[in-house]
């Protein structure tokens, strides 16, 4: 496992720096001028000539990269103009609470995914698989950006059971419940997509391993029922699921953007639409960086999962 | 093509996707000859108008504009930017792809580099970066969609391609003369079609969605021009007095979007000839059983009485076994043998209700063991005889063992699954079942997966799964044909020797004449689903009366003999 790992790691390497290298390309050709952007119209040619020295705009392609690889590897992603603030300060705290819904929203997928593909597999063909396969194929249509204005219609306003956007109460402490309330919504908004995902590819996974024969041994040696779905068949459909759980975690950090901006959720997606939008390249290039490298990680830990669960992968 | 669209058609969800689909394209297409109003026309004293207002069916917008003729007009907008996406990134994807899979070598590691890297990107984000790049604009919102959707194509088209690439079609294309650009065109395109027109109907709903969703952020189209998306941007703003200005574009969204998915799963399932037939049901715990049976009477050991098991098929039900009646006393071995398909295995998962079912059908007969009918026992009932009483060992143990388990574990769970027994207790009875099976390091071994054992090892394994709770009768279903010669004499004399000191009954199902004759004392012969010969063995042996005997004899290899073409007698049994 150990060697494993170290290989897998060594193996991220060229993946991270054509990250980096992509990121860096597109936001070096943007047309328009960054100094413009951040001075204004109203700048003097000296004061543009010095803030573009300061970016290193003046040099080479090449060179700028190297320099601004040079400088993320050393923590520093630069500094916002629209924020006046470090970037990879705003991108952290704006990360860590895409990261709470973002993981929120994956936790509920995958539980709900598996449970609604697993009783959809044991009652093949019955209503309970109609009814499955059909709030699959709504789940997967639905644009989670029309669900979430509909849940704050019905639940906030019209029911007035929970709180219509933000993170927390602007009144009051930041505690654990005053939290849950605001999440419950957005999670389950971001969640619904990669559920039907989740529950569809746990269906036929499960179909596919109920049908081996190793499930015939568990029958044939006096296993319950129950215990050879949830401990025999599930265990085997695992291995296929968990990949694309993997795979969904990218969706539901995309499908974030949309999600924060709904419900106001102070998270890195709503803070790269505002920073597109006042051009704040710095901003931009540090937000995407990190997701992206969050993003490569995580489906590391995927893989690992897998391998954990399944001792053939690399035997 | 009309086979294709037959097949659509029938998938009623399909039909149904096609129809919603048929509707709002033609609307779209004939926004202009509608008598709708100016989408663009704002008049202020009319803002926010409900729906089913005279004259602005829909209502009216925070501007006083007709809500439905700006949703007529959106959704022109929103169809033609996705599919204009889903056709580029199909076109450039697809590209990529071929090239990758067809010329292969440097070019495919490159190429595939790239797309490894893109594909590291979560989907949203990659568009995002794009428009940062481009700017905000509908043109621009577009190919940031296709560039994040171009690896998706890229990688199933390069698979599909690359399977092409050594096949001997195209390597004749080539003797023929024929260039690479040519063969690329005329061989590899048209077999890799169908992979592309799934993967584009698979994906262009989601091209819609993410489009209408960068206008939604202000990222897509600008005003006064609104596709679905920024509609529903501009009624979020006006959510809580008129809910119906966002409510209605996101149900035309979520409309298309379904639709679109529909007539995607339609065609993959019309064009992917492995999904065409329909999947048989789940298979339950226990062999369905016809109604109306008669009920079985006790026996002395095993009784098996005019067993006839079907399997209904596509084509009509098939009887798999016909009427057979086989009897295994206690103690007894009873060797069950015949040709692949005479439906010997089918009648010993019989036994227990092991057939899978749907399809398999116990049409009629009775099945009893001791007291028990088991062709009435309940769920439960059976369950609680299955491996304590009657254990079965099969033929692969490679497919037969949980490949995700521990052996041990395994073993260990036969025990706990009958009994109440701590886990320790289990593992010392697991231990001491290794040993007695004359497995390696007993104390060890357990903790070994499948896939870390030997063929023979793996057996022994199965053979201790079976004897966990000392059952009376063990049904063996070929179980050293998976195994090389001399492992096949080990695990025989095993089973014999355990057969002997635990006074087991065993009834031994296999193909292989000289195996049954080591270890049986009564053989039937089966063909066709019928029991053809029966009696003890070695009389039997001896003077074979049925012409299937006499070929499962001379199909059986003989020391020091050459095979002959043609069947023989077989020789004077050894002693």
């Amino acid at each position: 496992m150990g060697a494993y790992l170290l290989g897998r790691l060594a193996g991220l390497v060229p993946v991270l720096i054509g990250l980096s290298l992509i990121v860096f390309l597109i936001m070096a050709l943007i047309p328009g001028d960054p100094a413009l952007a951040i001075l204004g119209p109203y700048a003097t040619p000296d004061s543009l000539a010095r803030v573009r020295a300061e970016l290193g705009l003046d040099r080479s392609l090449p060179v700028q990269y190297a320099a601004w690889l040079g400088h993320v590897l050393a923590g520093d992603l630069g500094r916002s103009h629209s924020l006046n603030r470090p970037v990879l300060d705003e991108v952290g705290e704006r990360f860590a609470a895409t990261l709470v819904l973002a993981g929120a929203a994956l936790v509920l997928a995958a539980l709900i995914g598996l449970l609604v593909g697993i009783v959809a597999a044991v009652r093949q063909g019955g209503t309970a698989d109609r009814l499955a396969t059909l709030a699959v194929l709504v789940g997967i249509s639905m644009p989670s950006f029309w669900l979430g204005l509909l849940l704050i219609l019905l639940v906030s306003v019209r029911w007035r059971l929970l709180p219509v956007s933000g993170m927390y109460a602007i009144t009051g402490g930041e505690d654990l419940s005053d939290l849950l309330a605001h999440l419950v919504l957005p999670a389950v908004t971001l969640a619904v997509v990669a559920a039907g995902v989740i529950a569809r590819l746990t269906r036929s996974a499960m179909l596919e391993v109920l049908r081996q024969d190793f499930v015939r041994t568990a029958r044939a040696k006096g296993v319950p029922e129950r215990r050879i779905i949830v401990a025999h068949a599930l265990k085997a459909a695992l291995v296929t699921v968990i990949p694309v759980i993997g795979i969904q975690a990218g969706f539901v950090l995309g499908g974030a953007v949309y999600v924060e901006t709904v419900f106001q959720w102070p998270g890195i997606g709503r803070m790269l639409v505002n920073a597109i939008a006042t051009r704040d390249v710095l901003l931009v290039q540090g937000g995407v960086l990190v997701v992206a490298t969050a993003y490569v990680l995580f489906n590391l830990a995927a893989d690992l999962l897998q391998r954990l669960l399944d001792p053939r992968i690399g035997a | 093509m009309r086979a294709l669209a037959a097949r659509l058609l029938e998938n009623r969800l399909a039909a149904g996707g096609l129809a919603v689909m048929a509707v709002v394209g033609a609307v779209a297409l004939a926004a202009p000859l509608l008598p709708l109003a100016d989408p663009n026309a704002t008049a202020p004293a009319a803002r926010l108008l409900p729906p089913f207002t005279p004259g602005a069916w829909l209502g009216t917008d925070a501007l006083g504009r007709d809500l439905l003729a700006r949703l007529v007009w959106g959704t022109r907008v929103s169809l033609a930017v996705g599919l204009a996406a889903a056709l580029l990134a199909a076109l450039v994807g697809s590209a990529i792809g071929l090239a990758a899979g067809f010329l292969g070598g440097r070019t495919e590691t490159i190429l595939m580099r790239v797309i490894d890297v893109l594909m590291a990107f979560p989907y949203l984000l990659l568009a995002l970066a794009v428009v940062a790049a481009l700017g905000p604009g509908l043109l621009n919102a577009l190919y940031a969609v296709v560039v994040a959707n171009i690896p998706f194509f890229a990688r199933t088209v390069r698979g599909a391609a690359a399977a092409l690439r050594g096949r001997d079609f195209v390597e004749a294309a080539r003797l023929s003369g024929m260039g690479e650009t040519r063969i690329l065109l005329t061989e590899v395109l048209p077999n890799v079609m169908p992979v592309i027109v799934i993967t584009a109907s698979t994906t262009v709903g989601w091209m819609i969605l993410e489009t209408a969703g960068l206008s939604f952020l202000g990222l897509g189209s600008q005003p006064p021009q609104a596709d679905l998306g920024a509609m529903l941007g501009e009624g979020r703003k006006v959510l809580i007095t008129a809910p119906a200005v966002a409510a209605v574009p996101g149900l035309v969204v979520f409309l298309i979007v379904m639709s679109l998915n529909l007539i995607g799963d339609g065609l993959r399932d019309a064009l992917d000839p492995r999904l065409r037939g329909g999947t048989p049901g789940r298979p339950g715990a226990a062999t369905r059983v016809a109604p109306g049976l008669a009920p079985a009477a006790p026996a002395e050991g095993l009784a098996v009485r005019d067993l006839t098991v079907a399997f209904a098929r596509p084509e009509g039900a098939a009887d798999a076994v016909r009427g057979v009646s086989l009897a295994v006393a206690p103690g007894e071995c009873l060797g069950l043998v015949g040709e692949s398909g005479s439906g010997k295995s089918v009648t010993a998962h019989a036994v227990t209700r092991l057939v899978a079912s749907p399809p398999g059908l116990i049409r009629g007969g009775t099945i009893a063991f001791r007291d028990d009918d088991l062709l009435a026992l309940p769920p439960e009932g059976l369950r609680r005889l299955r491996g304590r009483r009657i254990a079965y060992v099969f033929q692969d143990p490679l497919t037969t063992l949980h490949p995700l388990m521990r052996v041990g574990d395994q073993v260990a769970e036969a025990i706990r699954v009958h009994r109440v027994l701590p886990a320790r207790a289990a593992r010392t009875r697991t231990r001491d079942l290794f040993a007695a099976v004359m497995l390696p390091e007993p104390e060890t071994i357990g903790l070994a997966y499948p896939h870390e054992l030997s063929g023979g090892q793996r057996q022994r394994v199965a053979i201790a799964m079976a004897l966990a709770n000392d059952p009376d009768l063990i049904v063996a279903d070929e179980p050293t044909t998976a195994l090389d010669v001399t492992v096949q004499a080990e695990i025989l004399d095993l089973l014999d020797r355990l057969r002997r000191e635990r006074h087991l009954a065993i009834l031994f199902i296999s193909h292989d004449v000289g195996v049954v004759r080591r270890i049986c004392d009564r053989v039937a012969v089966m063909q066709g689903g019928r029991i053809v010969e029966e009696g003890e063995t070695r009389a039997l042996l001896a003077a074979p009366r049925h012409p299937v005997t006499r070929g499962l004899i001379a199909a059986m290899p003989v020391l020091g003999r050459r095979r002959s073409a043609e069947p023989r007698p077989v020789p004077e049994a050894r002693p």
